[in-house]
């Protein structure tokens, strides 16, 4: 007879002899958790909805421009350019999507569960930090990459191709500072609260309410300060650095209105970068507070 | 090898309040009780075990190792299951275990094994796949307990385990608590404010109190026999504290009991010849034990 097959054993606690992964596994899997969150995967039906109709939106607008081109032959937008006019749906996913990895952590207060593991007070916002900052850049990267395509099909041989990618490659880094920059505010902002509708407000309010100020700095009667307005609003600054840096993928319009720097671009960047450290400074600072409690 | 040692550990606050007085303590590995008031420095050592504050003096040793030094690798080797409520309401038990387990260092699908045996080995079988937000609290207790467990620590550090659980939950978690001291060959520490839990499954006991050690010993060292004699009759307890004053015996009373010192042997004959005498009812004479309790009894009237 036979030797019955198949039969489940209780085999009791088994101790763990396999491998122990170090720091970077750690962080990256964190990361991972991040980029998947912020896109809703692995969460409920509800947590999806907005961020995937945000991507629907950019994909659509991307899948439309490439068409017009292609057709009519016009272009109706560069790839630095698309940045641009995305810049509030930008603010929204932001505002949704910070909140959805920092204040929920805080809310539910499993923060506790992550800190008394191997993973540094330092690690868990930075990791947060580059997940929305991955997630944004895909936002944005990933409609000039369909626009990049469309264009190099019916482009005429390799160097028309060869000119699209020289067009393409300024156009995602300068996504990649949309995304830096708005990443390290939201997330500064997110992590104060526990509450996600607060985080929210509170990061569309610093878009919202920086607006103005560039308004009223625009129509002062000094020059300088009129140069310098677009720093008051992270928008503007970020669309000033582009200006110095690429004005002639960002303004295709000869008639249009044109942000003046004066001799200030510059002073844009430095005070991008700065920005972006002070917030990064601020989140770690918070982060570590928060480990210790 | 120690399980945990301090040495004069201090912390003091940054408001100046001191939650740990130079607590000098040595614990072997089993099952540890640390018990205190509310306030009394459990936490505080607690998360000076885990390395999430420095202390203020003095040396701490988790595991052989300093955990204000070697913080990733003591928490590694440990598992921490706090006090509040920790669990994410929309994530299911089985994926929140999962990504803890690899936040622990686990590769991927080792991480999801576990998760699943951990949740299997608390009592968490089919549910585990649904969102934690619906989950009784005897099951989010199972789930943090779960999580403490997954990366196969050496030690658990277990605050409040059976906190807000029903007396047949807190039966079931103190079950589960021994049986990990046990049969899995992972040392626990438990921490509580309800002497009478920890005592039931503690091989070890750390008492402190206002942020200093009270004591540090074998549950059975705490309860050795005494030199009293405890007798109750069911009746004449009078008539027999009186022959017992005649035979020249010191008599105490404690309710319906009558405490005698013991000299010797001949004590055991004198009293059982006087409840003899006088036709008594005996219904128990023996050695009085002392009682954990007593720790904390003689300090508050030592305080008074």
């Amino acid at each position: 007879m036979p030797e019955p097959t198949g039969v489940i054993h209780d085999i009791g606690y088994q101790r763990y002899t396999g491998p122990r992964l170090g720091r970077r596994y750690v962080f990256g899997a964190l990361y991972l958790h991040g980029v998947r969150t912020a896109f809703g995967l692995g969460r409920s039906a509800k947590a999806k909805i907005f961020p995937w109709l945000v991507v629907g939106i950019v994909l659509m607008v991307a899948a439309a421009v490439t068409a017009i081109r292609s057709q009519i032959g016009e272009t109706v937008m560069t790839y630095a350019q698309f940045a641009d006019s995305m810049s509030w749906l930008v603010i929204f996913f932001t505002a949704v999507a910070a909140p959805e990895l920092v204040s929920r952590d805080l809310r539910s207060g499993v923060l506790p569960l992550y800190f008394s593991r191997p993973l540094s007070h330092a690690d868990y916002p930075l990791a947060k930090l580059l997940a929305l900052v991955t997630a944004l850049f895909l936002l944005l990267g990933a409609p000039q990459l369909v626009m990049f395509l469309g264009a190099a099909f019916t482009s005429d041989g390799m160097g028309g191709v060869w000119d699209e990618l020289l067009d393409l490659l300024p156009g995602l880094l300068y996504a990649g500072l949309w995304a830096a920059v708005f990443a390290s505010i939201g997330l500064l902002i997110a992590s104060l609260t526990g509450k996600r509708a607060f985080a929210a407000g509170g990061i569309v309010a610093v878009f919202l309410m920086t607006t103005p100020v560039v308004g009223v700095l625009s129509i002062l009667p000094a020059q300088a300060a009129n140069q310098l307005a677009g720093i008051a609003s992270p928008p503007t600054l970020v669309q000033g650095v582009g200006v110095w840096t690429m004005r002639d993928l960002l303004i295709t319009d000869p008639d249009g209105v044109v942000p003046d720097l004066g001799p200030f671009g510059p002073v844009y960047a430095l005070a991008a970068v700065a920005l972006v450290a002070a917030c990064v400074t601020l989140l770690l600072a918070r982060y570590r507070k928060v480990a210790a409690r | 090898m120690t399980l945990i040692a301090t040495e004069s550990l201090t912390k003091v606050y940054g408001g100046g309040v001191t939650a740990l007085s130079e607590l000098t303590v040595a614990v072997e590995p089993g099952i540890v009780g640390l018990v205190g008031a509310n306030g009394a420095g459990k936490s505080t050592l607690i998360k000076l075990l885990l390395g999430l504050l420095t202390p203020t003096r003095g040396r701490i040793q988790v595991l052989g190792l300093d955990p204000t030094v070697d913080t990733a690798a003591v928490r590694a080797r440990v598992g921490y299951m706090p006090e509040h409520d920790c669990l994410p309401p929309d994530l299911s038990a089985a994926e929140l275990v999962t990504h803890l387990g690899r936040i622990s260092g686990l590769p991927r699908t080792v991480a999801r094994e576990r998760a699943s045996e951990a949740l299997r080995h608390v009592g968490l079988h089919e549910e585990r796949h649904r969102p934690v937000g619906g989950y009784s609290t005897g099951m989010k207790q199972r789930v943090k307990l779960a999580q403490a467990l997954v990366h196969d620590p050496d030690l658990l550090l277990l605050d409040e385990p059976t906190n807000g659980l029903d007396p047949a939950g807190r039966d079931a978690m103190l079950a589960l608590v021994q049986r990990i001291g046990t049969e899995f060959g992972i040392s626990v520490l438990v921490c509580s404010h309800l002497l009478g839990e920890v005592e039931r499954i503690c091989d070890t006991l750390v008492a402190i109190d206002g942020g200093r050690l009270l004591r540090a010993d074998h549950i059975a060292a705490m309860t050795t026999a005494t030199d009293v004699l405890a007798v109750e009759v069911s009746e004449g307890t009078e008539a027999l504290a009186a022959r017992l004053a005649a035979l020249d015996l010191p008599v105490g009373r404690e309710g319906r009991l009558l405490l005698v010192p013991l000299a010797d042997q001949g004590t055991y004959d004198q009293i059982l010849g006087a409840v003899a005498e006088l036709d008594l009812p005996l219904h128990r004479l023996d050695q009085r034990r002392h009682r954990v309790a007593e720790l904390f009894a003689r300090r508050e009237s030592s305080h008074a």
